[in-house]
């Protein structure tokens, strides 16, 4: 009975490491994770929107996450991965240095995120979990991939 | 409920179809047609929507349309005259009866008082007491509706003859055979055949030699009697023979029992104008082609839409594989006559077909949409006291089924302003030697791959003056602007102008032209304006086929591939060095058959400055926004030009300024597609220019409030 009740509170996660801080986002909304493959960039767009690929047809805006963090770009390396993620009706690809395991962890190990200064932090991490090394953030998706402020007009 | 609810559907898709063919019909009547045909047409149509509704027992629409049709059967009768006055009752009647169904639809219940009026106005055609009215018998009261159908039945009605048929002696005598004469009608199209074997004389009577057969043939066809009775020609006076139109067979009181034709298929009746009855009209054979394609639709088939979306996505894909295996033997550097180069053509073209097959159904003609407006015409003259016509033509034309949707609006609110604005009242029409009945022409035709709808008045024509008066006093231009007449003729486009100089019921709502003009270019169209004083103003909306692919120009930018739609392009241009001269630091002109064009830079426009991609020698394309206003972009370099399929960047992502959507080129990586209307406007931003002409139409521009 134990065993059932801690599956039924057990979340998954992917978690993966940018700009050198691990990263972790909740595996339901992971479709898939592919290789790093050039984009075509776009006007006026933040900082941490690289561009768009061509997803079996569809036109999904890849952002870099180190860049969302304020932390510098991913410098281009064959070990990146694209994490491509849903978040609604919404697909979006997540490029990360790479990915590291499935972490799965019952609820109550997710801790909320500690007051720290940076809004975007505050607003895009939704806690973090201690693993053995050190912790991993626990992103919000919709956090991450809305724009921020109007763009550049 | 599931069924009932599927049938009820099925009763509002059909009274989509039937209140059409009830505003088409009184179009043409209001257009002078009198014949029967037409005015059966209009009869059937309420009537078919009465007898449905009776079924569902929605109480106020039967009630309504029974009046209706009282008055449709007077006019019919010639016991009314379709006066100008009835006539426009009739019309305000239909608008009411499309309000009924559509509130029954929603399981609204419109106010009592408001269906008064229109029954009140109707009884006032009749001249009579109102009718007393009895909703108790009606569900089921199908009575018999003696239309002169002749050989050319109205759409909703299974076309057909019941012919009764009893050899007599002589008959077998001469030679003839029953079972050869059936066979002939029976290829006329669907048929029954009932034996009837009532006088069937005693076996053991004396008299064995009288025939006692007889046949009942139910046939469904589109032939005139006149057919009929040429089959039979060679037994005439050999046999009984008897031939009535369907129609009045299937009311069983008039077949004597004893011949009673088989029990007709289910729902048959006119009463459910189901679709299969539409179907049954498709091969009307009745001469006068045109009136006859008119009235006889195809048989159709409604399918989901997105199951078509499904396809069109698929098709989509399917172009752009093709693309990238033709790109691919390319870099193969084939000879050119191999095999798979040959097949891969094939594929290209087979691709090409079906992909113009599938954009086809999504394609669907503006009639309904027109006739939707010729109510908003009506509604907008009564509320202005004007009298107006509303003259249509191409309604036949196709597009793209969301094109039409989100052109609704758009249409609505420019028909409301040609009426409002642009007609003058009677007297001042009259004074200047005017009918007093405006006339508003909405026109639609394909040109050259794109659909070209125009909204004409034959009002007074735009009064710039004072237009540019008002933009003035609004501080929507400099005092001292000179402008001219196609850039005042603009100015109405811009957010919040209104010329009306009274807030009518109409206007004065917060819409604009700009509304209009956001809609239409939102649906990669453009929309101009004309006018000429004393004679009308002419909105012309020019719309891409549809919204899944387009022509563009493949160009570089900055290092990158984009696509510019070819329809914006009015040519490229190589300069040379004398053609552009600098204006200040970053601006510079472009000289062009005596004429000065601004330039924008495209790459500087959207923010990508590598300078490293500069070309040397660029390119310029000469593209025309909205108002005929020019403008040269500067590319890098042209390369070709070839379809492409829109991908939508908005669903993923956003909007992008300056893009207005993104295709996938042959090697699989993304190309933007450019809006150049947006980049040439943006030419004219914050830090630009102080002279205000060229932002004036610019969408985002607000100086000052308003």
């Amino acid at each position: 009975m134990a065993n059932t009740d801690l599956a039924e509170t057990d979340l998954e996660f992917v978690t993966f490491s940018a700009g050198g801080q691990s990263f972790s986002i909740d595996i339901g909304q992971v479709r898939e994770i592919r290789r790093w493959s050039p984009v075509t960039p776009l006007p006026h767009a933040p900082d941490e929107v690289l561009g768009v690929m061509n997803l079996r047809g569809s036109v999904i805006p890849i952002y870099d996450l180190a860049a969302r963090f304020g932390l510098d770009r991913t410098p281009e390396s064959s070990r990146n991965v694209v994490v491509i993620a849903m978040h609604g009706s919404q697909t979006v690809g997540l490029l990360v240095e790479a990915v590291s395991e499935i972490l799965s962890v019952g609820r109550e190990r997710i801790q909320e995120t500690p007051d720290v200064r940076s809004d975007t932090a505050r607003q895009t991490i939704t806690g973090v979990i201690t693993v053995d090394e050190g912790m991993t953030r626990v992103i919000d998706l919709a956090a991450v991939v809305q724009p921020r402020g109007k763009v550049a007009a | 409920m599931a069924p009932q609810s599927s049938i009820r559907d099925t009763f509002f898709e059909e009274c989509e179809d039937l209140l059409e063919a009830l505003a088409e019909g009184l179009a043409a009547m209001a257009g002078g047609a009198r014949d029967t045909d037409t005015v059966n047409a209009v009869f059937r149509a309420v009537h078919s929507v009465k007898g449905g509704a009776g079924a569902f027992a929605l109480t106020d629409l039967v009630a309504f349309a029974h009046r209706f049709e009282t008055v449709l059967d007077a006019i019919r009768s010639g016991t009314l005259d379709l006066t100008p006055e009835v006539m426009h009752t009739m019309q305000r009647s239909a608008d009411h009866l499309a309000d009924l169904v559509e509130a029954a639809r929603n399981e609204d219940v419109l106010a009592p008082d408001v269906s008064e009026s229109f029954l009140a106005n109707l009884d006032v055609c009749l001249g009579a007491e109102p009718e007393p009215f009895d909703m108790g018998d009606t569900p089921f009261d199908f009575a018999v509706i003696p239309l002169d159908f002749g050989n050319d039945p109205a759409p909703g009605a299974p076309a057909g003859h019941v012919i009764r048929f009893r050899p007599r002696q002589q008959l077998f005598a001469n030679g003839h055979d029953p079972c050869l004469l059936i066979a002939a009608v029976h290829a006329l199209g669907p048929c029954e055949v009932a034996l009837d074997l009532s006088a069937l004389p005693d076996w053991d009577g004396p008299d064995a030699l009288t025939p006692g057969l007889g046949w009942t043939l139910r046939l469904e066809t589109q032939e005139s009697a006149t057919v009929l009775q040429e089959i039979f020609e060679f037994v005439d006076g050999l046999c009984e023979l008897d031939i009535v139109p369907l129609e009045d067979a299937l009311v069983p009181a008039t077949l004597p029992p004893a011949m009673a034709a088989p029990p007709p298929p289910p729902a048959p009746g006119p009463e459910v104008g189901s679709p299969a009855a539409y179907g049954a009209a498709k091969q009307d054979l009745a001469p006068g082609g045109e009136s006859a394609e008119a009235r006889g639709p195809k048989p159709t088939l409604r399918v989901d839409l997105d199951r078509v979306d499904r396809l069109i996505n698929s098709v989509g894909e399917l172009i752009i594989n093709q693309a990238m295996i033709a790109q691919r033997l390319q870099d193969m550097a084939l000879a050119s006559d191999d095999d798979v180069s040959l097949h891969v053509e094939d594929y290209r073209l087979l691709a090409r077909d079906i992909q113009e097959a599938v954009m086809a159904i999504r394609a669907q003609p503006v009639k309904p949409l027109f006739q939707r407006m010729s109510r908003i015409l009506r509604e907008a003259a009564e509320a202005t006291g004007k009298s107006a016509r509303l003259v249509t033509f191409g309604e036949n034309t196709e597009v793209d089924k969301t094109v039409i949707e989100r052109l609704a609006d758009p249409l609505m609110h420019m028909i409301r302003n040609a009426v409002d604005h642009g007609l003058e009242g009677p007297e001042a029409r009259r004074a200047a030697g005017k009918d007093g009945t405006g006339t508003i022409r909405l026109g639609a035709a394909h040109r050259s791959g794109s659909v070209i709808i125009t909204i004409r008045d034959d009002g007074a024509g735009l009064n710039r003056p004072r237009i540019l008066d008002i933009a003035r006093r609004k501080g929507l231009v400099a005092p001292d602007a000179d402008l001219a007449d196609a850039e005042i003729d603009g100015l109405l486009f811009l957010p919040g102008f209104s010329t009306a100089a009274s807030v009518s019921n109409l206007s004065g709502r917060g819409v604009g032209l700009d509304v209009v003009r956001n809609a239409v270019t939102a649906l990669g169209g453009r929309i101009s304006i004309a006018s000429v004083p004393g004679q009308g103003t002419e909105f012309t909306i020019s719309l891409p086929l549809t919204l899944a692919v387009m022509d563009g120009m493949v160009v570089s930018v900055a290092g990158q591939t984009m696509v510019v739609p070819i329809t914006s392009i009015l040519e490229t241009i190589r300069p040379a060095p004398g053609d552009l001269h600098r204006v200040g630091t970053d601006d510079s002109l472009l000289s062009i058959r005596g004429r000065f064009i601004p330039t924008v830079d495209v790459a500087r426009s959207l923010g990508f400055t590598d300078p490293s991609a500069r070309a040397d020698f660029p390119l310029l394309l000469l593209v025309e926004g909205e108002n005929q206003s020019q403008c040269a972009l500067v590319v890098d370099a042209v390369h070709d030009q070839r379809q492409v399929v829109i991908k939508g960047l908005d669903s993923n992502y956003g909007q992008v300024p300056g893009v207005s959507a993104a295709t996938v080129l042959g090697d699989g990586q993304i190309a933007l597609i450019l809006d150049p209307d947006a980049i040439a406007a943006h030419r004219a931003s914050p830090a630009a220019t102080a002279v205000p002409r060229p932002s004036l139409f610019h969408p985002d521009v607000h100086h000052g409030q308003h």
